[in-house]
């Protein structure tokens, strides 16, 4: 039975219980303890159901590679699935639920599948790939709908997070990862030396295993007490940042780390904190001090709750004063696992044996042990173990030379089985960018290979390891090898004043090498692996992974593809090295030769809601508002999103009826615009000064018609085309200055063209004289558009707008109505039309004289639909609309805006080629439908013939379709091949299943064909 | 072959699965074939199937430098659907969708094609109207595919917030045969059922040269010596323009990173595909639980099959906005795959200017939902010097000007 033990536990404070509730049970802890340690100390040891098989789990280990006891934590809007009992601290209130069972965790129903699966294994790797094909339908209405509901692993969340989350954004020097004893002597040395160092510790507590093995001494103290000190140490220096629950998640290119710190989910809901906090570092060099995994041992039934890694069994002994069982035995393959042997023996916790792999065991570990009277089995191991729901006993026999335990066996009773298949470094971060592993036979580890780490920005190594991460289990050797990290990397980024913190002295106890052990068959049903398993989780066993061999799945990523070896929430960090050497022997390879899957971001898993950060609600994408927005609201602006901008979409007043209809508001925008006057907020607009000597050279490549012939103080209208001769902006330049243009841009592609600009410059063009700057924001601008409008600015005053001073397309500076304007003569209505601009702290300033002196003028502010329909009438094209990355100036009839002056600009070759300078392309028109009242619907194709059913070939499609308040009847714009040669024909539009609407091909200037309202 | 069944499953188990055979065979290679096919993809098994099914020759070998399905096809995000604008994209991709639905059997390998539904979202005016404008060209021809209102959308995906407030959804276009499939599958699939045909499968061997005379092409250089060849197909996604260098001409395309992501399983919470493209992400749930999520292409050409943050960040927070329940979800794996970005974001399946060789890539951002019409269109082309749907994406197209552009539509991924 597992139990709190009488006295110890470092980390815990048995002064403060904790009451925390699991599976709906009240239970007890302390300060200090985790989920995973509180529930052992209430002899909670089934702590789940595996993926597959649906067998009991419970805890294998103590921190981030426990595969098995993951839980649903918290409640509402705090409940999180899938969250490791290891990883989660407890505090007063918590609740904790098991996942994947029904109806209980003591009795699932699902575990159906062991139990077959013990009869004849028929859930092998990859079954599934072989078999739930017939029916076909089957797949989707029964087969799948099950494995779905089957697989997963805890429910998902229904409510929307309570929590916040946030970003700090930090450079530094170095960077440590890991706060263990070689991290804390790397950050140690490279401050000393000068360097800005962040150093960050994934759990709440500094020192790693210096904390638990405490028969070490460092400087002739304990190891907790030598990490206090250099902590109190590091705490004290100006150059030094520390955090706790802080795990580096990934590294990525030239030094960019991503450090993810759990800031309260030790105590949820606390004010005025994040929950999480994502740290984007960049760092100068990094140092990975990760330490190292305990390996398990793959024998059979090495999954019943109670078998354990020995360093997780002597840290739940030795931090939280815990004793996962009342009689152990041990099985390891090294020296290590007899301090976890002895670890329990002090505690008063019996251990029935010691079964070592090895043959031979010497060294002073297994002397200690068999000092204590605890008996020492050299050539030992376990046959396999005995029990459902919880270890009741080993049966144990000798080694063969195969790696099989054969001869006699004994049966040991035990309720813990802790085993050390030996330890393997973490290697995860110094892999994520690229750092290459070597493999090192006589440690039986994979190690960093320091000449080919990751590199930097300058192709230097930027990447240290060291301590166990980087192969060295010893205390001095981590110790040193920290130092020397430390320095270095402070050395690499400009900080060396020479200091070499002193070398504490270290008593610890040699080690003998290990033998590695990576599979343990034994007889009969157990030669096959099918009870060994490597990734829990996922139920993998050895026998899964010489399967996947057998098949030809030889490939490490084959195989765990195959297999789902590694794939589980821990990633493979107990299974990955232990099935690959499964799958070396079986292909007769060598593990090197075999190597790693690739490792991957995140080491654990990081929550979605830190990825966001403060990007939520209001502040995702926030919206770009002009500076007449709130005026806006208040006047019934119904909004649409326009590129990042919100913009009016058209404004709802009160009638006597109530509130107006979207479609009634545009109405009377439009019919008040064309006959009196309207306020349209054209801030939104593009805006780019391109200035310099070369500014019309640069400008005539830039735009198909030619723009360095215009005269200061006149507007033309210009066409963008990017390299394939396609037209993709439009927008009105101003020659504002001798040097200087003004252009205007579509709202939505103002940084598209920008960028675009300042890519030709800087790497086409880099020797023009020209420099860019979008001025968008800088600026608020209304069009004052409608017969009306001249007499509005003239009550403003101050600028003469007439038309002999400002004629249409001509541009004046001046003091409208006591405001600094600029005023262009543009139009895109086709009536009578002045954009205003001014600086945008005037905007609103601005609208408001306009609209009080546009009162007595009938002015009334309109939207971007009333802007759309009028546009159309005069069948002026909108990007977009008319253009979708395929259309031509040409097929527009907007050849005219094209150069055939000019010797070259952007697309001027890509329209000489074969296909767009050909006849019967796309071209633009207008329709009539045959009854005037029909609107047709946008994006509607014309087909060459009305059939019955598909397919029906397409000859072109809707561009633009509005009703014309203006002119009582519906208009549309259209793209349909050989166009200009079809006016007058009648197209047929199948719109629906059974409905064809009839237009006739017109000229699409429907209003005003002349253009003389807007030449007033 | 042995084939796959329940019953072949339940008698191989009573032995304790001993009795399987490869799945596909492990050859040295020959010093001659007919078609020498590049790259051991989707595309290339596909190409190398459908060519010995289709077209009885079976003189096939496809050379893989590392390991089959480990390019593309084992990194995607699964999404199968044909709604596409443009008549040629139509055409190749239904033919796909149609061959996908019955793959499994056609191959005795199940591939899990499950057609839970594809929905793109329109969260603009303008979006509404290009996905208004592709469901009747959908519909003209003969691509079961619809417009569905914002409520429809809340009763096919219940977590979804159509409400916004930033990008409200205003309606979508749902393609209810379009689904997943499982990606590794499809590779190992039409790898068995090739080699089973008596197509030579040849992993670790990187092509290092290819060897032509005035007539085009006479072989290739690997790293396990030289193989003659008749005809040689460059399907290599993410590396083609390397290979066309080898072959001495030049491509227009560009090879950049494209990022994807999972989530940490949990039982079932989404029943088919979501694509939001305004605010850039796309999510479905993997039959192991998993969130499948799709992010951008990384803004520089890298052959680094790396997962970068940007694009995870920009995803993500689309995602958490469009489905708020995921922010207590966690990211457990994030990579990337290296794509071939054309002009007109379309393919390539063409003849090329060295006679003999033919090359398919360009799939960008969608490629695995091609696998099965891409292979049987190339395997025609090979086959018989032209094949109509391969057609319209031929290289020349570029000289013409003749695009084939999906970008229409704002789609920012296929």
């Amino acid at each position: 039975m597992a139990h709190r033990l009488p006295s110890g536990g470092l980390v815990i404070d048995r002064s403060k219980p904790v009451e925390f509730t699991f599976n709906g049970q009240k239970l007890k802890g302390f300060e200090g303890d985790t989920l995973a340690s509180a529930l052992l100390a209430n002899d909670q040891v089934l702590l789940g159901r595996s993926f597959k098989y649906h067998r009991p789990r419970g805890l294998i280990a103590s921190g981030a590679e426990e595969p098995n006891a993951l839980m649903g934590v918290g409640e509402g809007p705090r409940f999180e699935p899938n969250q490791r009992a290891t990883g989660v601290e407890l505090h007063q209130g918590l609740t904790a639920r098991t996942q994947n069972h029904w109806p209980s965790l003591g009795f699932d129903v699902g575990a159906l599948n062991s139990w077959i699966a013990s009869r004849a294994p028929v859930f092998s790797a990859g079954f599934y790939y072989k078999t739930f094909m017939f029916p076909r339908v089957a797949w989707k209405h029964v087969f799948e709908p099950v494995i779905r509901r089957a697989a997963g692993l805890g429910k998902p969340p229904k409510e929307a997070d309570a929590d916040e989350y946030e970003h700090f954004h930090v450079h530094c020097d170095v960077l440590v990862v890991g706060g263990g004893i070689a991290g804390l002597s790397a950050a140690r040395a490279a401050a000393a030396n000068g360097a800005r160092v962040l150093i960050c510790e994934q759990t709440p507590h500094w020192g790693g295993r210096a904390l638990v093995e405490t028969e070490t001494q460092i400087g002739g103290m304990s190891g907790a007490d030598w990490v206090r000190g250099e902590v109190t140490a590091l705490s004290g220096m100006e150059n030094v940042t520390m955090r706790t629950r802080c795990m580096t998640s990934g590294l990525y290119d030239h030094g960019y780390a991503l450090l993810y710190e759990r800031v309260a989910d030790h105590v949820p809901g606390a004010e005025g904190t994040p929950r999480h906090r994502l740290w984007r570092v960049r760092a100068g060099r990094i140092v990975v001090a990760t330490g190292a995994l305990e390996r398990p041992i793959p024998f059979a039934n090495n999954d019943v709750p109670g078998v354990m890694l020995a360093s997780a069994v002597r840290d739940y002994v030795r931090l939280w004063g815990v004793a996962p069982g009342e009689k152990a035995v041990v099985f390891t393959t090294n020296d290590d696992a007899y301090r976890t042997a002895l670890a329990l023996h002090e505690a008063g916790v019996a251990v029935a044996a010691v079964l070592d792999a090895r043959a031979e065991v010497k060294g002073e570990l297994p002397a200690r042990a068999r000092a204590a009277g605890i008996e020492v089995r050299a050539g030992y191991g376990v046959a396999k173990v005995k029990g459902g729901k919880r270890v009741k006993g080993v049966e144990i026999g000798r080694l063969t030379g195969m790696g099989q335990v054969g001869g006699r066996r004994e049966e040991l009773a035990c309720d813990l089985v802790a085993m050390s298949g030996g330890w393997s470094p973490v290697v995860h971060l110094w892999s994520h960018c690229g750092g290459k592993l070597t493999w090192d036979a006589e440690a039986a580890m994979f190690r960093p290979d320091p000449e080919r780490g990751p590199t930097g920005h300058d192709g230097a190594v930027n990447t240290l390891a060291c301590g166990a991460a980087n192969g060295y289990l010893h205390t001095d050797l981590c110790l040193s090898d920290g130092r020397v990290a430390g320095m270095s990397a402070a050395s690499a980024t400009g900080h060396s004043r020479g200091e070499m913190p002193e070398a504490p002295e270290v008593q610890a106890i040699p080690q003998a090498h290990p033998r590695p052990l990576w599979f343990m068959p034994a007889r009969g049903k157990y030669a096959h692996g099918t009870k060994h398993f490597l990734d829990y989780q996922n139920d993998v066993t050895a026998a899964d992974v010489q399967l996947a061999a057998r098949e030809g799945y030889e490939s490490v990523e084959h195989a765990k593809r195959y297999t789902t070896l590694g794939m589980a929430t821990d990633q493979g960090k107990t299974s990955n090295i232990n099935g690959l050497a499964i799958l070396a022997d079986q292909i007769g390879a060598e593990i090197p030769q075999v190597g790693t899957t690739t490792f991957r971001p995140p080491y654990t898993p990081i929550s979605f809601g830190a990825i966001t950060g403060r990007a939520r609600g209001p502040l995702f994408k926030a919206v770009r508002k002009t500076p007449m927005h709130d005026r806006h609201a208040a006047n019934g602006a119904d909004f649409e999103p326009v590129g990042d901008w919100e913009r009016p979409y058209c404004f709802r007043r009160m009638t006597p009826e109530g509130r107006e209809s979207r479609a009634q508001a545009v109405t009377r925008e439009i019919l008040n615009a064309r006959q009196k006057v309207g306020l349209l907020d054209a801030s939104t607009l593009g805006k780019i000064v391109v200035k310099g000597p070369d500014a019309g050279k640069f400008l005539d490549l830039v735009y198909t018609n030619m723009m360095s012939t215009l005269k200061p103080g006149r507007c033309r209208y210009g066409l963008m085309c990017n390299e394939n001769g396609f037209l993709f902006d439009d927008g009105v330049v101003v020659r504002t200055g001798e040097d200087e243009f003004l252009c205007h841009t579509t709202s939505g592609g103002a940084d598209r063209v920008h960028a675009h600009m300042e890519e030709w410059l800087q790497t086409e063009w880099w020797d023009f004289q020209v420099y860019t700057q979008q001025v968008t924001d800088q600026w608020a601008q209304v069009a004052v558009a409608g017969p009306n409008a001249r007499k509005v600015l003239e009550k403003l005053g101050g600028v003469d707008v007439s038309d002999a001073a400002l004629p249409f397309m001509s541009y004046v500076e001046g003091t409208l109505g006591g405001l600094p304007a600029r005023i262009f003569r543009i139009s895109f209505s086709g009536e009578l039309s002045y954009e205003v601009a001014v600086p945008a702290n005037l905007g609103l300033a601005l609208w408001e004289k306009l609209a009080e002196a546009g009162e007595e003028f009938g002015a009334m502010p309109y939207g971007t639909e009333a802007l759309h329909v009028m546009r159309a009438e005069k069948g002026f094209i909108m990007i977009g609309d008319e253009t979708d990355g395929t259309v031509t100036p040409q097929d527009l009839a907007l050849g005219w805006a094209v150069s055939k002056k000019k010797a070259d600009f952007i697309g001027k070759r890509a329209q000489e080629r074969a296909f767009l300078a050909a006849k019967g392309r796309k071209q633009l028109v207008g329709l009539a439908t045959e009854d005037p009242a029909e609107v047709l619907p946008d994006g509607a194709h014309a087909v060459k013939e009305v059939k019955a059913k598909s397919r029906m070939i397409t000859i072109g499609h809707v561009t633009s379709s509005y009703f014309s308040p203006t002119l009582g009847r519906s208009i549309a714009m259209a793209l349909i091949e050989g166009g200009s040669e079809r006016m007058g024909e009648v197209l047929s539009f199948p719109v629906a299943k059974d409905k064809v609407v009839k237009a006739t091909v017109v000229d699409p200037v429907f209003y005003d064909k002349e253009g003389e309202r807007q030449n007033v | 072959m042995k084939r796959y069944s329940a019953f072949a499953i339940a008698k191989e188990a009573l032995g304790y699965h001993v009795g399987w055979e490869r799945a596909w065979g492990n050859p040295e290679p020959k010093p001659e074939y007919e078609v020498v096919i590049v790259g051991a993809g989707g595309h290339g098994l596909a190409t190398a199937y459908y060519l010995a099914k289709n077209h009885g020759i079976t003189n096939v070998v496809v050379l893989e430098k590392g390991w089959l399905g480990g390019g593309n096809t084992g990194r995607n995000t699964t999404i199968i659907r044909s709604n596409y604008l443009q008549d040629p994209s139509a055409e190749i991709f239904e033919l796909s969708r149609r061959l996908y639905e019955d793959l499994s059997q056609k191959l005795n390998f199940n591939i899990m094609f499950s057609p839970r539904g594809v929905l793109m979202l329109a969260q603009t005016e303008h979006e509404l109207r290009a996905w208004e404008r592709t469901a009747h060209a959908n519909r003209l021809f003969g691509i079961e595919s619809e417009m569905v209102t914002p409520e429809r959308i809340k009763r096919i995906v219940p977590i979804i917030n159509i409400e916004g407030p930033r990008y409200p959804v205003l309606g979508g276009l749902w393609q209810a045969r379009g689904g997943t499939a499982r990606h590794d599958a499809v590779a190992w699939g039409y790898a068995r059922a090739a080699s089973d045909l008596g197509v030579d499968i040849i992993q670790q061997c990187e092509v290092t040269g290819i060897d032509r005379d005035e007539h085009g092409v006479t072989g290739v250089r690997t790293s396990r010596g030289a193989i003659r060849c008749k005809k040689l197909c460059i399907v290599v996604a993410g590396h083609s323009g390397v290979l066309a260098d080898m072959a001495g001409f030049r491509l227009p395309v560009e090879s950049v990173p494209l990022q994807a992501l999972v989530s940490e399983p949990i039982k079932p919470c989404i029943d088919c595909v979501v694509m939001a493209n305004t605010v850039h992400g796309y999510m479905s749930q993997s039959d192991k639980g998993e969130l499948v999520i799709g992010g951008g292409a990384d803004g520089y050409n890298a052959y680094t099959q790396r997962g970068s943050f940007q694009h995870v960040e920009e995803t993500v927070r689309a995602l958490t906005e469009t489905f708020p329940m995921i922010s207590r979800l966690r990211m457990l794996r994030q990579w990337g795959g290296i794509v071939d970005m054309t002009g007109d974001r379309s393919p390539i399946i063409s003849k090329t200017p060295v006679p003999g060789i033919f090359i398919n890539c360009g799939w960008g951002t969608g490629g695995f939902k091609a696998i099965p019409g891409s292979g049987w269109a190339m395997a025609g082309l090979v086959a018989k010097g032209e094949d109509p749907v391969a057609g319209p994406f031929s290289l020349d197209r570029f000289t013409e000007g003749r695009m084939i552009d999906e970008s229409v539509a704002a789609a920012v991924a296929h």
